[in-house]
């Protein structure tokens, strides 16, 4: 089956002081309709640029889409024209933010706020609309969502603006949703009723979803299918439960080993709070070996002479990395 | 809170405020050298120390200044701001004949100053290093740094003298008798001039600020929610950013409103316009103290009402102020 949304070596450049910083290098990836996608990897890696590629919102500048093609049901995005594309968005594709303390728009009510979607839409009344935002306030669990439709944004908690982010992304039945991070401006417990939220949501709208987080215990919860990201490459993807089971990508295997853990007996190789040692290279001067060669346990010369490139390891597994056997032993 | 309370609140505070404005105002004209009761023998064509005696008798300027002051508020509250020397008649009735003039025009300049500068603003942050936008920062420096009355001879030379379609002086044409809508039609023809010199200056402020504030908020994560949903560049502009980019230019306009007012007082006086600037002007040529002083405390009640107006407005374009209280 053809991919709702395939991505194929996309570069991402911003021009800044330093130079031109390389945010996305040949990043590819294909979500099927229905599927949840994880996108995990460090700050900075470039998690957010992706999904702003994808709807078309890359700062310009001094960022720009320098290669690559972007394809949602065949369509190529990065050709649409500005009005195609006002159309698909919000439409086709919709998106949540890290932020939803700053994400609303403090001078109108929430309820006009999903309104101004459906309007933008589809062709329906002003009341028409209202009626839908408050049920769509409802159905992302606020209470009293007649009432709350007439709330402006900071009469609401971060978790019930993140609801109501949810709603206007949600409102015209978008068939991919992306969501940024939608839980790390929140606590702990708000996290959870908001990946809940949004599985359920999924299980009854069919939505596909990009889910962009730092969250090992959401993506082993939601996510189908993983690519985690690091220095603006996809470094590893597969299904959720080989990427956890069996991560084959030293930088994944970190990742994982990364989050904290209470069982009884900590070891030298599993301690409580494990960290990866060094900090990503600058995306100015990146080199032409293996972004992650300066932090990797395995290097050999290999791995300093050129990118190793996404391969397949199975069928659904792929990974770069040149000394797979080495790592696996 | 409740809308009502607060305006009680404010008003309150706004009737203080007006009450020390009078004692101040008092105490420094009287601080100041020179003796009306001169200038009021002068205006008689001379006299003895006996009229002069007189006329302090009949002022009361005769009386400690303290005394002077507790007469002057006591009758300032009853509405009473005394009698003008110069015209000889009563002070709020000579205000009350003036104020209206004034008010047109001041509102009228701050009115085309905020619409004409906001539309400036928004077009200019549309390519914020485009030629409008260089245009806008070179039109706010000019218009800042020329002085009002250079602004107003030069329009008068302009489109008075040069290319004669507007008036040079005066609020009507005595003239013209051709009913009650060719009558506002006459004035706002008058009009034009002066309002355009005493906004020009602010046009260009509010541009820089709209522009300012319009280049801030279309980069906060609430324009690409916009954006996210489909909404196209005018409506970002036009509606998204530009509603909130009105609530600075809110507060500006009524902390200028001040500025404004005594600004007027040079236009008025360029363009003969009947209003309080000129009245004001004249007065101080005279030495007319009880003139002056009322001209004084009304222009202060026009600010402290503008921008009681303003508080209100504010409530109503920022609902983070409305709810907050
Ligand atoms: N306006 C900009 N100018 C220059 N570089 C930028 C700009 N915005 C982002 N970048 C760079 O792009 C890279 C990718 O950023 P991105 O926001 O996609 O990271 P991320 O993976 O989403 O991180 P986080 O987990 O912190 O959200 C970063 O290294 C960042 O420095
Ligand atoms: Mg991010």
């Amino acid at each position: 089956m053809a991919p709702l949304l395939s991505v194929k070596n996309l570069l991402v450049e911003f021009k800044t002081r330093a130079g031109i910083a390389k945010v996305l290098n040949n990043v590819s990836l294909d979500v099927h309709s229905g599927e949840i996608l994880g996108v995990v990897g460090e700050s900075g890696c470039g998690k957010s640029m992706t999904a702003l590629s994808i709807m078309g919102l890359v700062p310009s500048p001094p960022g720009n889409v320098a290669g690559g093609t972007i394809e949602l049901n065949g369509e190529d995005l990065l050709s649409a024209s500005n009005k195609r594309l006002h159309q698909m968005r919000g439409k086709e594709i919709s998106m949540i933010f890290q932020e939803p303390m700053t994400s609303l728009n403090p001078v109108f009510k929430v309820g006009h706020q999903i309104a101004e979607a459906i309007l933008l839409h589809e062709k329906t009344t002003k009341s028409l609309a209202w009626e839908r935002s408050v049920k769509m306030l409802d159905r992302v669990g606020i209470p009293e969502a007649a009432i709350r439709a007439n709330s402006y944004p900071h009469e609401m908690s971060g978790g019930m603006r993140q609801r109501v982010m949810i709603a206007i992304a949600l409102a015209c039945n978008p068939k991919l949703l992306i969501a940024d991070e939608p839980t790390t401006a929140l606590d702990v417990t708000v996290q959870a009723q908001i990946f809940d939220l949004l599985r359920e949501l999924q299980r009854e709208t069919g939505t596909a979803i990009i889910m962009i987080t730092h969250d090992m215990g959401a993506i082993s919860e939601l996510a189908d299918r993983v690519a985690v990201m690091y220095a603006g490459h996809i470094i590893e993807t597969g299904d959720t439960k080989d990427i956890l089971s069996k991560p084959q990508h030293p930088y994944t295997r970190g990742l994982i080993a990364c989050v904290p853990h209470l069982e009884e007996n900590p070891s030298e190789e599993r301690p409580y709070l494990a960290e990866i040692p060094g900090v990503v290279p600058p995306l100015t001067d990146l080199g032409k070996g293996c972004t992650f060669a300066p932090r990797c346990d395995f290097r050999t010369d290999d791995c300093t002479g050129s990118q190793p490139s996404l391969s397949k390891i199975s069928d659904q597994h792929s990974v770069s990395c040149f000394n797979l056997n080495t790592v696996a032993s | 809170m409740d809308l009502a309370l607060i305006f009680l609140r404010r008003l309150s505070h706004a009737v203080l405020l007006v009450l020390a404005v009078l004692v101040l105002n008092f105490l420094l004209i009287h601080l100041a050298p020179g003796d009306p009761a001169d200038v009021i023998a002068g205006e008689m064509g001379g006299a003895t120390e006996e009229m002069l005696a007189e006329i302090r008798e009949l002022y009361g300027l005769n009386k400690p200044v303290i005394v002077q002051l507790g007469i002057y508020l006591g009758r300032a509250v009853q509405g009473d701001l005394g009698q003008s020397f110069f015209y000889n008649a009563p002070v709020s009735e000579l205000i009350l004949g003036r104020i209206g003039p004034t008010i047109l025009l001041v509102t009228a300049a701050l009115s085309f100053a905020i619409f004409v500068g906001t539309f400036l603003g928004v077009l200019a942050s549309y390519k914020p290093k485009g030629f409008l936008s260089g245009f806008v920062t070179l039109f706010a420096v000019i218009g800042y740094s020329a002085p009002i009355f250079w602004t107003g001879l030069m329009l008068v030379i302009v489109f008075a003298w040069l290319i004669p379609v507007f008036p040079i002086a005066g609020m009507y044409d005595v003239t013209l008798d051709n009913g009650p809508v060719g009558r506002v039609l006459d004035i706002l023809h008058h009009l034009i001039l002066p309002a355009l010199t005493l906004g020009i200056v602010y046009i260009a402020q509010y541009a820089r600020l709209t522009r300012a504030s319009m280049l801030e908020i279309l980069g906060s994560d609430y324009i690409r929610t916009a954006r996210a949903k489909g909404v196209s560049g005018p409506k970002i502009y036009g509606y998204h950013a530009l509603r909130n980019a009105i609530i600075p230019i809110v507060t500006i306009a009524g902390l200028q409103f001040g500025s404004i007012v005594s600004g007027a007082v040079l236009v008025e006086t360029v363009f003969s316009w009947p209003g309080l600037g000129t009245l004001a002007f004249d007065s101080i040529l005279a030495r007319d103290y009880p003139t002056v002083l009322g001209i004084l405390f009304f222009s202060a009640v026009l600010v402290i009402v503008a921008n009681l107006i303003t508080d209100i407005v504010y409530r109503f374009v920022d609902p983070r102020i409305r709810t907050g209280g």
